[in-house]
């Protein structure tokens, strides 16, 4: 405004009629350059663009307290990338400015019997952002103060409830399992194979084996003792 | 836009319902006081008013507590009403401090006067007593209807606005007190009403401010993403 004061001015001296060669240069530096004239035009639109998309919320926001759906939609959608803005002004995290522009979206909700239609749509929210975003980095900092970010370290712990000479144990007791059953006769072992291991049914055991379902029971049961005993023994 | 903002705003859109803009502050700060007139002109029917009246011209610090207490009142009540609000400064909660300097100051000058005057009356343990439930007692309607019309507002401060609605509460129940007061605030009276503020303030405090996360306007549900 000053400036636009400033040139105003400059055009109406009564001196520039006669200017004299040497005062043309002094007379050009005081006239304000293209670059700066661009600078003023910009910074006039961005402050009608401003109090334009005010007014527009503001009528959008009168608009959704009546009830009016696809008003009250579009308002959401034109506050995010504002909401947004102002959170990381605010100095919020990129990856929690999504959970800043959620609270403050439920927020609107809430309370938009207390917004008045008389006053600025952006300042209102603009408050309520900030409010939010405060409640943000205090949260922040309370799970930093309690948690501590190393991933290598979570990686690397040792879990304690593990038992190594459990494995060790599994599998001597799996050999000697094997081992024993690598003694048996050959139609306990198939008993023991199709019905245990492979958990088939009877009635598809007895038409692989070729034998009848009496015959398998007796073999798995006569196996099933046998194993008991040599593993009972230790051998 | 980021789905998960997306399908909330779609699920906002969805759960609107008309609202009616909240009066004024100050208009809402009216009706309450109306209330405590309301209250107040019962109570007068019961009392000795021309007494008390005859009390407060003639001893100028109990007119200036008094007054202080019915300020404190009324700016308790504004605070509440402006902090309540979204939108506006939690300074707000400063409002009464002064008023309430001046209440505590008056009523301190009315208990200084015991010293001075040797046929002061002195209230006894049991009227101390009385006060207290009285302060109390009056607090608690006064309170909840407070917060009844602090619910469709949605502070995002509710313990330091139940603050203020005991204080506002307290200071118009200390106020009404003085129907049935003919007396100066001896050291113990003022130490006993001074406990009743603080006791009002610290409930409504802890009760109001649930109450106000509680019954917050317009709760939403929003459904799972993709069950629509």
């Amino acid at each position: 405004m000053a400036q636009g004061k400033v040139i105003s001015a400059s055009r109406r001296d009564p001196l520039r009629p006669f200017l004299f060669p040497c005062s043309i240069s002094s007379q050009l530096m005081s006239l304000p350059s293209a670059a700066e004239r661009r600078i003023e035009h910009t910074m006039k639109r961005a402050e009608n663009r401003q109090t334009e998309s005010d007014a527009r919320r503001s009528a959008l926001m009168a608009a959704a307290q009546t009830g009016d759906r696809v008003a009250y939609e579009t308002l959401l959608r034109d506050c995010a990338s504002f909401i947004v803005w102002v959170a990381r002004r605010r100095g919020v995290p990129s990856d929690r400015t999504d959970d800043v522009v959620q609270e403050v979206l439920l927020t609107v909700h809430r309370a938009r019997a207390t917004y008045d239609p008389r006053r600025s749509f952006n300042a209102w929210l603009g408050v309520i952002v900030e409010r939010r975003a405060i409640d943000m980095l205090r949260q922040i900092h309370r799970r930093g103060a309690r948690e501590v970010h190393s991933p290598l370290a979570y990686e690397s712990h040792a879990d304690e409830a593990v038992d190594l000479s459990a494995g060790i144990e599994h599998k001597e007791k799996v050999d000697r399992i094997g081992a024993a059953l690598a003694e048996l006769p050959r139609r306990q072992r198939e008993a023991v194979h199709h019905l245990m291991l492979d958990e088939k049914s009877l009635a598809d055991a007895a038409e692989l084996t070729g034998r009848s379902k009496g015959s398998l029971k007796v073999n798995l049961h006569r196996a099933l003792n046998a194993l008991r005993l040599k593993m009972d023994r230790g051998d | 836009m980021d789905g998960s903002n997306d399908h909330l705003i779609s699920a906002l859109a969805a759960d609107l319902r008309p609202v009616r803009p909240l009066p004024p502050p100050a208009l809402r700060t009216l009706f309450w006081l109306i209330l405590v007139a309301a209250v107040a002109a019962a109570l007068a029917t019961f009392a000795d008013v021309a007494g008390m009246w005859h009390r407060m011209t003639a001893v100028p610090d109990m007119w200036l507590a008094g007054l202080g207490s019915i300020a404190t009142m009324a700016t308790a009540a504004f605070a509440a009403f402006e902090v309540s609000l979204p939108d506006r400064s939690r300074a707000w909660a400063l409002l009464p401090l002064p008023t309430a300097a001046l209440w505590v100051g008056a009523s301190g000058l009315g208990c200084m006067r015991a010293f001075v005057l040797p046929d002061t009356h002195i209230a006894a343990i049991g009227e101390t007593r009385d006060c207290l439930l009285f302060i109390i007692g009056l607090s608690v309607p006064l309170s909840v209807a407070l917060i009844v019309m602090l619910r469709r507002a949605y502070s995002l401060a509710p313990p330091l606005t139940a603050a203020m609605v005991g204080l506002a509460s307290a200071a118009a129940a200390a106020t009404l007190l003085n129907f049935f007061h003919p007396f100066d605030a001896s050291a113990t009276d003022l130490a006993v009403h001074a406990v009743a503020v603080v006791i009002v303030v610290a409930a409504a405090r802890a009760l109001g401010s649930r109450m106000l996360e509680n019954s917050r306007a317009g709760r939403v549900t929003i459904p799972p993403a993709g069950s629509n």
